[in-house]
């Protein structure tokens, strides 16, 4: 759909885009936008997917990214008032609890996007909320004043130290779970770090949700790009299409160690000499 | 008036001029959210191999300059399931449905015609002797006449039923013709033109080709102009020969070169993955394309560059 740029602003690092939307429902925390980029007869045919920082349903919807590719590059050129074409909201959204119980959100750099959504979803059905926002460096980091405005508690780390602990996220996780009796895990970010965060809920006993990162071609499950192993609800290993299937998966049923690689239990893997 | 878009792959009449493109819409039931899939040309299906296929590891892709290279390697699930399944959905949706088939070997594609041949809701097979995204290169038959031709004798011999038999080929071969006169005489009614070609992009900050598989099959409007010269010449040398085009098509006016080259029908494809309302936009444009140049209908103008 074509929607009109409301707004598009520098946020630290990144660039915080309002879109007038008016045929976008309900968002759920974890749904993602894919974007046209390159106007119209231009030469990038793939759409660039982000997930959806908020939404007024039937109004407007918004989005963060840092511009760091060709496409990304040219969707920090548009201005208010240009018109782009966005298909949202798509994908598997985070899976809320059922009862009021204690929750950790984790993210890393503009993984943070969705997590304000997330957190106000859960507050709003009684649960606690942790949040520990990490990045490289102060300018990387996103949305720590608007989660404080939410959370019970914010805890920042920088691997350079710049703000907050010096450090990784993974770093303050442990006491934070043990010390609120933590059930739930929400994370989004590059993937070693959710592979770390996953690995932490598991052994400290909580259940983790992780919103994977994987480069996407179609965005709506038709191209068999952006797949990932994971385990199903049968014990067996498939491709999954994190457009699709995701991009939300249990942390325990992503083979993180096998990422870009088919092992070769999955479902229909190659057999000796390839395929 | 109207101008009459109907098309026809030999014995099969389309209701549009624009298909799915295998592989690009994968069974045609995500696609339905932007359109109204029965309304299609024809959904040509993701192919279809016997086993399961996990296909290949990731990246599986990479974007290139108007257009994207893919080595995603056929995964699928398996003949089984796509009846269950995707085959089941097609037919209670009435959508007009080309199977893709795909086998590691001339028996393979021998026993997926024999199984699809007994169903209902097939309307037609085009099978993939083309994909470049194999293990093998042995393994493209499309890149050998007598290879081509020996799986198309395979499924011709058991392919009892009406519906057409089209085989993909690849724009990867010295002489496109040479190939195409093979497969008529082994028996196809028509032939699906063209497959990706192969191609590779290096990632220089690892110092590795960026796909897992290496290399993959180059698709969108950069491989445009080739297609549209694979088919010219196939059209000059067969000229009864049915053809479904296909490579980097964006716009009813790129539809409308397809057509005056030879094709009969379009299929649509990498475009989809950027806007997957493509195929219908287009068959809309391709009508407006036609009136505006005094055509009356599809038909009269498959070929017509050749008459100057």
């Amino acid at each position: 759909m074509k929607c009109v740029i409301r707004s598009i602003a520098p946020v630290g690092n990144y660039l915080h885009m309002v879109l007038d939307a008016p045929e976008v429902d309900e968002v759920a925390p974890g749904h993602f936008a894919a974007v046209s980029v390159g106007g119209i007869g231009g030469g990038m045919l793939l759409r660039r997917a982000f997930s959806i920082h908020k939404s007024t349903p039937g109004e407007s919807i918004e989005i963060i990214f840092a511009p760091h590719g060709q496409g990304t590059q040219w969707l920090a050129t548009q201005t208010a008032g240009d018109v782009i074409d966005i298909i949202a909201p798509l994908g598997k959204p985070f899976v809320l609890p059922r009862k009021p119980i204690s929750c950790v959100i984790v993210a890393g750099g503009y993984g943070a996007a969705p997590m304000e959504l997330l957190a106000r979803e859960l507050r709003s059905r009684g649960c606690r909320v942790d949040v520990v926002l990490g990045a490289a460096t102060q300018e990387k980091l996103f949305g720590v004043l608007d989660l404080k405005g939410v959370a019970d508690s914010v805890t920042v780390t920088t691997d350079d130290g710049t703000s907050g602990v010096r450090g990784r996220v993974t770093d303050v996780l442990p006491e934070l779970i043990q010390k609120n009796n933590s059930q739930a895990v929400y994370a989004c970010g590059p993937m070693p770090m959710l592979q770390a965060v996953a690995k932490v809920a598991q052994d400290n006993g909580a259940f983790s949700q992780c919103a994977v990162e994987e480069s996407m071609a179609c965005g709506i499950g038709v191209c068999m790009t952006c797949v990932l192993p994971i385990v199903g609800d049968d014990g067996v290993t498939r491709m999954a299409r994190s457009c699709v299937d995701g991009p939300v998966f249990r942390g325990d049923r992503v083979r993180w160690d096998d990422v870009h690689t088919v092992p070769s239990d999955a479902f229909g893997a190659p057999r000796l000499g390839g395929h | 008036m109207a101008v009459d878009l109907t098309a026809s792959l030999g014995s099969l009449q389309l209701s549009a001029p624009t298909l799915t493109a295998s592989g690009c819409a994968a069974a045609g039931k995500e696609l339905a959210q932007f359109g109204d899939v029965s309304t299609l040309g024809a959904v040509v299906t993701k192919s279809i191999m016997m086993a399961p296929r996990s296909g290949r590891a990731t990246p599986r892709m990479a974007e290139t300059p108007s257009g994207m290279l893919n080595s995603i390697g056929l995964q699928g699930p398996g003949i089984e399931s796509f009846l269950e399944n995707d085959l089941a959905w097609l037919r209670a949706n009435n959508v007009t449905t080309i199977v893709s088939i795909a086998g590691n070997n001339v028996d393979e594609f021998g026993e997926l015609a024999r199984i699809l041949a007994k169903v209902d809701g097939v309307d037609g097979l085009e099978v993939n002797i083309s994909c470049p995204n194999v293990e093998s290169r042995g393994q493209v038959f499309a890149c050998n006449p007598i290879s081509a031709a020996q799986v198309i004798e395979t499924v011709r011999s058991v392919w009892h039923s009406d519906a057409p038999v089209l085989a993909k080929l690849s724009p990867d071969v010295t002489d496109i013709v040479e190939i195409a006169h093979s497969v008529v005489e082994a028996g196809v009614d028509g032939v699906s033109m063209i497959n990706t070609l192969l191609g590779m992009v290096i990632d220089v900050d690892q110092m590795k080709p960026m796909l897992g598989g290496r290399t993959g099959g180059l698709s969108g409007p950069a491989i445009r102009p080739v297609a549209v010269r694979a088919i010219y010449q196939v059209h000059a040398a067969l000229p009864h020969l049915p053809i479904l085009g296909m490579g980097g098509i964006r716009t009813g006016h790129d539809a409308l070169e397809f057509i005056a080259a030879g094709a009969s029908a379009v299929s649509i494809g990498t475009v989809v993955f950027g806007d997957p309302g493509a195929p219908w936009r287009i068959a809309n444009e391709l009508g407006q394309e036609l009136q505006s140049r005094g055509y009356n209908s599809l038909s009269e103008v498959v070929g017509l560059a050749h008459q100057n």
